[in-house]
């Protein structure tokens, strides 16, 4: 187990969230969603330069920008 | 005694679907969360009693984080929780994701009834729900419906009177999590199942590479579908109309008018070579029609039919994602392709939709980019009928031109606002296919929005045109204006008269270049500055609106300067 976050996290790698860092307005946001720690996500792509990332949480699919894709953290295998 | 009905719900569950329903109010509905950006109103009728029923936009929680969803939270503690009864519409093929919304909705205490919207995409998902069961835990009704085809819909309007406020409870974010996770295991069952087609092009279209390669295809054959359209229904059905049919009867009215006078001038125009010349003439019952029903017509049919096309597939969100690091480059996010694609349309429902953009800076550089960047459909049929016929190698210019002051006015724009655009964070819908009946009611509805618009101020501007022109009264302004546009932009001073007229009606504008002798150069650069120019005058109220007098004036200077430079630059550069 190791933890690493979301920008970091290889394509098609699964992982469990375990911190969402910053502050509590991105928290609130991602926890409306359904992303919150503990739960699992895969991730689906990624873009280049900095660009955005897709993932897959549950059957859902959601594209999120890079830098709050570095702030959640998770444990991957 | 309900007052009023609130439609409340996560994005792109069908909120506006279930309102068209209830109310028989048409509203624009289509695949991608946002599209509701306002708030629509309709009535329907309970025990004879005609109550309120208000479609909000979309949000995910009671915390809001976009101008929409401030404005749907805002409403909904206007009102006593004794007189309002929320329909809370849930997908039912995003059970979980839904809830939290419906969680908070009965935690708070008001009185809810919940719609379990897209019943019929649940079955070849694999997903069994009990609703039975899930009203139980719940404690409030729900009723499962298919919005698209009705179904459901006359049991949900039974039960709303069931409806009654809850004592209201306290839980934390965390908890109402877990509580979901219990309810989704007790009432939803799900089947496994193999990934379709339609998920593998799903996932195909978000990599970079895969995703890239279906844009480029999806943007190149929607340009050859609007095109093909167009002027199909241009050589097919309008063009013979309007010269075998039209014309002998109007030349009847010309030779009755004594081909020339005060009346025949306003009616007809002028008589070019002898003969009525639809492109030039300049009447009310010539030119007006011709530019309205026979050029920009047939591209506004065709460009509405593709977009709503995009639209409800649900491509544009993953067309969004592509687009994401350029438009961060300009102070933007992908998302605001949205309002940009509609902008091609029509700027007006353009920049209402820059309000799925977060911040106010963004919403600034969207609604100002638009306005000089991105010409309506009206103004490109008339790009492509004035300068299409010297050499595609016009059009294609004028479109360079624009994309060259996008990149140019959005990275100034982005260095220089204070604040910084936030990423977009969103979720992407699932691919659907539309039911003809409905996308053809959607362009059905768009088009006659259009006339019902453009028609009369069409009519009216060529009117007043007329009147000015026999009067001779446009002489005072191009005396004013004559040093710029002659000067700087090298165009006759007669082309003032068009580029003021242009903040009426681009296509009215336009129209009237084709009556001056231009050249190649010159009609290029008149068209482009009608681009890039002031918008139209419906354009300016919304900008108004929504940015406010103190931004509209900036925003107002960025689109003076902009010409200047624009116009002097192309006059200067072009020699040949």
């Amino acid at each position: 187990m190791k933890t690493i976050s979301l920008a970091k996290m290889a394509v098609n790698q699964k992982g469990r969230v375990i911190e969402i860092q910053g502050g509590i307005g991105l928290q609130d946001r991602l926890m409306s969603l359904g992303i919150y720690p503990g739960r699992e996500i895969s991730k689906l792509s990624s873009f280049a330069l900095k660009g955005p990332v897709t993932i897959k949480v549950d059957r859902r699919v959601f594209a999120l920008g890079h830098g709050m894709a570095s702030k959640i953290i998770l444990e991957v295998e | 005694m309900i007052k009023k009905i609130f439609l409340i719900g996560n994005p792109n569950v069908g909120k506006s679907v279930v309102f068209s329903r209830l109310t028989g109010v048409h509203v624009i509905v289509s695949n991608y969360p946002g599209t509701t950006v306002g708030i629509t109103k309709g009535y329907l009728k309970l025990d004879e009693h005609k109550i309120e029923v208000v479609d909000l936009p979309g949000a995910y929680s009671l915390e809001p984080t976009s101008s929409a969803e401030e404005v749907a939270v805002k409403l909904l503690k206007e009102n006593s929780k004794e007189e309002i009864v929320l329909i809370n519409v849930l997908d039912a093929t995003n059970l979980e994701r839904n809830l939290y919304l419906t969680l908070q909705l009965i935690e708070q205490g008001f009185p809810v009834i919940v719609c379990l919207n897209m019943c019929d995409d649940t079955k070849h998902r694999g997903i069994d729900i009990d609703v039975d069961k899930l009203e139980k835990i719940l404690g409030v009704p729900v009723v499962s419906t298919c919005a698209v085809t009705g179904l459901g819909i006359k049991l949900l309007r039974q039960r709303i009177e069931e409806t009654q406020p809850i004592p209201p409870a306290k839980i934390s974010n965390q908890q109402r999590w877990q509580e979901i996770g219990k309810i989704v295991t007790e009432v939803q069952k799900l089947t496994h199942r193999h990934h379709t087609l339609r998920e593998i092009f799903e996932d195909a279209s978000v990599q970079p590479l895969s995703g890239s390669l279906m844009a480029a295809g999806v943007i190149y054959v929607s340009f050859k579908i609007v095109r093909f359209i167009a002027e199909g229904l241009i050589n097919k059905v309008f063009d013979p109309f309007f010269f075998n049919f039209y014309q002998p009867i109007l030349e009847r009215l010309s030779l009755a008018l004594g081909e020339s006078g005060f009346l025949h001038n306003l009616l007809i125009g002028e008589l070019i070579n002898g003969k009525i010349d639809f492109k030039q003439s300049l009447g009310l019952l010539t030119t007006a029609p011709y530019v309205e029903f026979d050029m920009v017509l047939p591209y506004i049919i065709s460009f509405y039919f593709v977009l709503s096309i995009l639209e409800d597939t649900g491509y544009l969100p993953r067309l969004a994602i592509l687009l994401d690091n350029l438009l961060h480059r300009i102070g933007l996010h992908g998302y605001a392709i949205i309002p940009v694609l509609l902008g091609f349309g029509c700027n007006v429902p353009g920049i209402l939709s820059t309000r799925i953009l977060e911040s106010k800076r963004e919403r600034f550089i969207a609604s100002t980019l638009i306005s000089i960047g991105v010409p309506c459909v009206a103004l490109q049929a008339m790009i492509f009928g004035l300068l299409g016929r010297l050499s595609g190698f016009y059009v294609g210019g004028v479109y360079l031109v624009l994309f060259a002051l996008w990149l140019i006015l959005g990275t100034l724009l982005n260095k220089n606002l204070k604040g910084y655009s936030p990423e977009f964070l969103i979720e992407i819908p699932p691919y659907r296919l539309p039911p003809l009946a409905i996308l053809l009611k959607k362009v059905i509805y768009r088009v006659k929005a259009f006339l019902i618009e453009a028609l009369p101020i069409v009519l009216i501007g060529v009117l007043i045109i007329n009147i000015f022109l026999f009067f001779r009264l446009f002489d005072l302004v191009t005396g004013i204006f004559a040093p710029v546009v002659s000067g700087l932009f090298g165009l006759p001073k007669e082309t003032v008269v068009a580029l003021l007229v242009g903040f009426f009606r681009k296509e009215v504008a336009a129209g009237m270049l084709a009556t001056f002798d231009l050249t190649a150069k010159q009609l290029f650069i008149a068209a482009t500055l009608l681009a890039v120019s002031f918008p139209c005058v419906a354009t300016f109220v919304v900008l108004l609106k929504e940015l406010g007098i103190k931004d509209l004036l900036k925003a107002t200077g960025i689109m003076i300067a902009t010409t200047l430079i624009v116009g002097t630059l192309l006059n200067f550069a072009i020699f040949y």
